[in-house]
């Protein structure tokens, strides 16, 4: 037994069954030590202590009674476009459309608030209750039919989904670059700027008197009607079904295409909505860049709530609440904006590490030679 | 539901204990609190050259400063204006055009303090007592800088380099907005000046920064046969690509001589230091900020740099001598003399000075032979948006 081959330092074995506890503790684990990580790299940047840092951040996004309501309003878009694209997920349809779902649905809401706005003749008005329900109407459907489109292709010739909605997105920019030149004030300005803004047609109304609020209701009602819709319709067990086997859904007899098609249009809807809300309510205008990257940012929202909408609102919390964070940082301390990227970046390079770390464990090397394998 | 409910309660708890914790910060104010929301960060030489203004100023004047850099064209410019004035701040500046509408949103939200827009056009029809608009005379310094390119080919053809009907500019443009067009033709009409023969190209890129897209104008113009290129656009991308080409170029918000030290020749910038300053002091003085604020070549709002290399003999003394009679109220850029439309002299030109969506002329401009740009009592962001003979313009999509 001289020339043994060596065992290495460590090998890595899959784990079988993690207990929810221990899987929670390692996310936690993660999270503190991403926090730590952070604070260590702004105390070198900033020359403030550590525990200074997480003040500033926490003032970032709960500072003042705005800023909370600022931080909820993001985190009720962000949430709204995460659970439109769950169900899609869990039937393991990769809708990656997202970002093009919301800017057409947000086109549409814009073209009613144009076209049946300030831009009509002298004389000629719409009541303002009309043109909100054709805004919600045409977003939703706007919004249904990106979602459509790659969902029919795939129903019908399989073709891959992640590619077409993700190639939707383009057409969408596109088609709100073109309108934006078709409506920009002054000419030759690239700026549509804020729509109707002397006769609020079109403004969705505020509730309880916040202009913030109407997302943030929207989103509770999206998030409990989404959970409900999962866990509890006979929609929601055909999708499981359809995500863990196609094959076995039919088997059984349910119509497997009609399922992706009927959950895309749920899905593309959903975000026509958010969409809706960021013209409508938020921003009343239109951009390329107006759902900047979230539909993107939800898939990694809905990936690590491990699709259960409740803990939705954790995970886009901490993605808010970081974002708004470290944007206060950078704002005190003179700071280049990439370092909100860059401690985003480092949070979520945890998080995601550390699902490595619940599904596999490392082995170290026994200092005794008793060959066990482990 | 009611786990949902709890957990609202409990995070509207945190937010309210957390206000109590961050109050404070706005609460002693020894003196003006300026708040500056800017586009983009340093990285771009447009807010670059607000920046470097807005830090000036506020050392001049004494006011705390607080700056908010790349805040996008949407909500996140009234966010970003309602924060800083609930955070104290006397006085808002924001730098980009389309911050404007967002801008007038929180003017109408917090009547006591101060809203200062560059750019802007809406101020004068608006009719908020807290809310104004600025810009400069750009198109003095354009038309200075354009004295140094026509000085540039004239040397071009005296060194039998080019023939008198090659002196062709190349010219990248943003957008076919009324800034862009007025800035490039007072840069044609400064070159014309001195070099008789001179026409020009103009390309659109259909963005303020855009870095390749510039680029590629750049060289489209080049290989188009362009001997001599500027810019209104905001980054690196034409002087680089001129740099490489060996192709001499003028630039604009500063000196770009870093990345072209053997083509550069000058550069026209808007200096925003005055204007910070009398508006601090304006409120510190309790006085009223005018509704549009125009600063000029004579208020020292307008700004050359520092000539490169590759200027042509003769140039400093030839800007300083047309910058005099343009201070003294002898030349005019727009004299309706030395450029045509459609081959005919301008008599008369109703300019879009209300902004509308339908683009309609509304103010007469020709006064006393010249297009009378960002004239008092109009707007001070310009709307010359005339098409004058020996310009080209190669792409108008945008």
């Amino acid at each position: 037994m001289a020339n043994r081959v060596s065992e290495p330092l460590f090998h890595i074995v899959k784990r079988d069954n993690v207990s929810r506890k221990k899987a929670w503790c390692i996310r936690l684990i993660a999270i503190v030590l991403a926090i730590l990580v952070s604070a260590i790299l702004t105390t070198i940047l900033t020359d403030d202590n550590p525990f200074q840092v997480c003040i500033t951040m926490a003032s970032g996004a709960f500072g003042t009674m705005r800023k909370t309501m600022v931080t909820l309003q993001n985190l009720a878009i962000l949430l709204i476009i995460s659970l439109a694209l769950t169900p899609a997920f869990k039937m393991r349809f990769w809708n990656i459309g997202g970002e093009g779902q919301v800017l057409i649905g947000g086109l549409a809401a814009a073209a009613c608030m144009e076209l049946m706005g300030d831009r009509l003749p002298a004389g000629l008005s719409f009541p303002n209750w009309f043109v909100m329900v054709c805004m919600v109407v045409s977003s939703i459907l706007a919004g249904a039919l990106w979602g459509f489109i790659p969902a029919a292709l795939k129903a019908k010739w399989n073709t891959n989904e992640t590619l077409s909605t993700l190639m939707m997105n383009y057409i969408a920019i596109q088609l709100v670059a073109y309108f934006i030149i078709k409506w920009e004030v002054p000419k030759g300005s690239g700026k549509i700027g804020i729509i109707n803004q002397s006769t609020n047609i079109g403004w969705l109304p505020q509730l309880f008197g916040s202009r913030y609020m109407l997302s943030i209701v929207l989103a509770i009602i999206v998030t409990i009607g989404m959970y409900i819709y999962l866990t509890y319709s006979k929609h929601g067990y055909e999708i499981a079904v359809v995500g863990e086997s196609e094959r076995t859904a039919r088997y059984v007899g349910m119509k497997v295409k009609k399922v992706i098609i009927r959950t895309m249009l749920l899905s593309g809807g959903l975000c026509g909505l958010a969409g809706l809300l960021l013209v409508g309510s938020i921003n009343h205008t239109i951009t390329t860049t107006i759902s900047n990257g979230q539909g993107f940012t939800a898939v990694m929202v809905s990936w690590l709530a491990k699709f259960n909408p409740f803990t939705m609102i954790f995970t886009t919390l901490l993605i808010v609440f970081l974002g708004r964070g470290a944007s206060e940082i950078s704002t005190k301390f003179e700071l280049n904006q990439s370092f909100s990227d860059i401690v985003t970046g480092i949070i979520l390079f945890f998080i995601i590490g550390c699902e490595f770390f619940i599904n596999y464990k490392i082995n170290f090397r026994k200092r005794k030679e008793d060959d066990v394998n482990v | 539901m009611k786990k949902v409910i709890a957990l609202l309660l409990s995070l509207v708890m945190v937010a309210s204990l957390a206000a109590c914790g961050g109050s404070d910060t706005g609460a002693k104010k020894s003196g003006l609190k300026a708040g500056f929301i800017f586009l983009h960060d340093e990285n771009s030489t447009y807010d670059l050259n607000f920046i470097n203004a807005a830090k000036e100023a506020c050392q001049a004047v004494g006011a705390e400063i607080v700056l908010k850099t790349n805040v996008p064209e949407g909500q996140e410019c009234y966010d970003a204006a309602v924060d800083l004035a609930d955070a104290g701040c006397d006085i808002i500046f924001a730098d980009s055009f389309g911050h404007e509408d967002f801008m007038i949103e929180a003017a109408k939200e917090y009547p006591d303090i101060q809203f200062c827009h560059a750019t802007g056009t809406k101020a004068h029809t608006e009719g908020l007592k807290n809310y104004h608009n600025a810009f400069a005379a750009i198109y003095e310094g354009r038309y200075l800088a354009g004295i140094a390119a026509g000085m540039k080919l004239n040397e071009m053809i005296a060194d039998g380099k080019i023939t008198e009907d090659q002196c062709k500019i190349g010219y990248i443009g943003a957008f076919t907005y009324a800034e862009v067009i007025s800035g490039y033709s007072s840069f044609f009409l400064g070159a014309r000046s001195v070099c008789p023969s001179a026409t020009m190209e103009v390309t659109f890129t259909g963005s303020w920064y855009d870095e390749t897209a510039e680029k590629e104008g750049a060289n489209k113009l080049i290989a188009d046969g362009c001997v001599l290129i500027s810019q209104h656009a905001d980054s690196m991308g034409a002087p680089t690509a001129c740099e490489t080409a060996g192709v001499p170029n003028v630039s604009y918000n500063g000196s770009t001589i870093s990345v072209a030290p053997n083509t550069f020749i000058v550069s026209s910038r808007i200096n925003w230091a005055p204007y910070f300053e009398f508006c601090m002091n304006a409120v510190k003085d309790g006085n009223e900020i005018p509704t549009d604020y125009t600063g000029t070549i004579a208020t020292n709002s307008v700004l050359l740099t520092d000539l490169g290399n590759a200027a042509a003999e003769g140039t400093k003394e030839a800007i300083e001598d047309a910058k005099a009679k343009m201070v003294a109220g002898t030349l005019h850029v727009f004299d309706t003399s030395t450029f045509t439309v459609g081959g005919e002299k301008l008599t008369s030109y109703m300019a879009d000075v209300d902004t509308d969506a339908a683009y309609q002329g509304d103010h007469e401009v020709i006064t006393d032979g010249y297009f009378n740009e960002s004239g008092e009592g109009f707007r001070s962001a310009p709307y010359f948006d005339l098409q004058i003979d020996g310009i080209t313009l190669l792409d108008t999509a945008f």
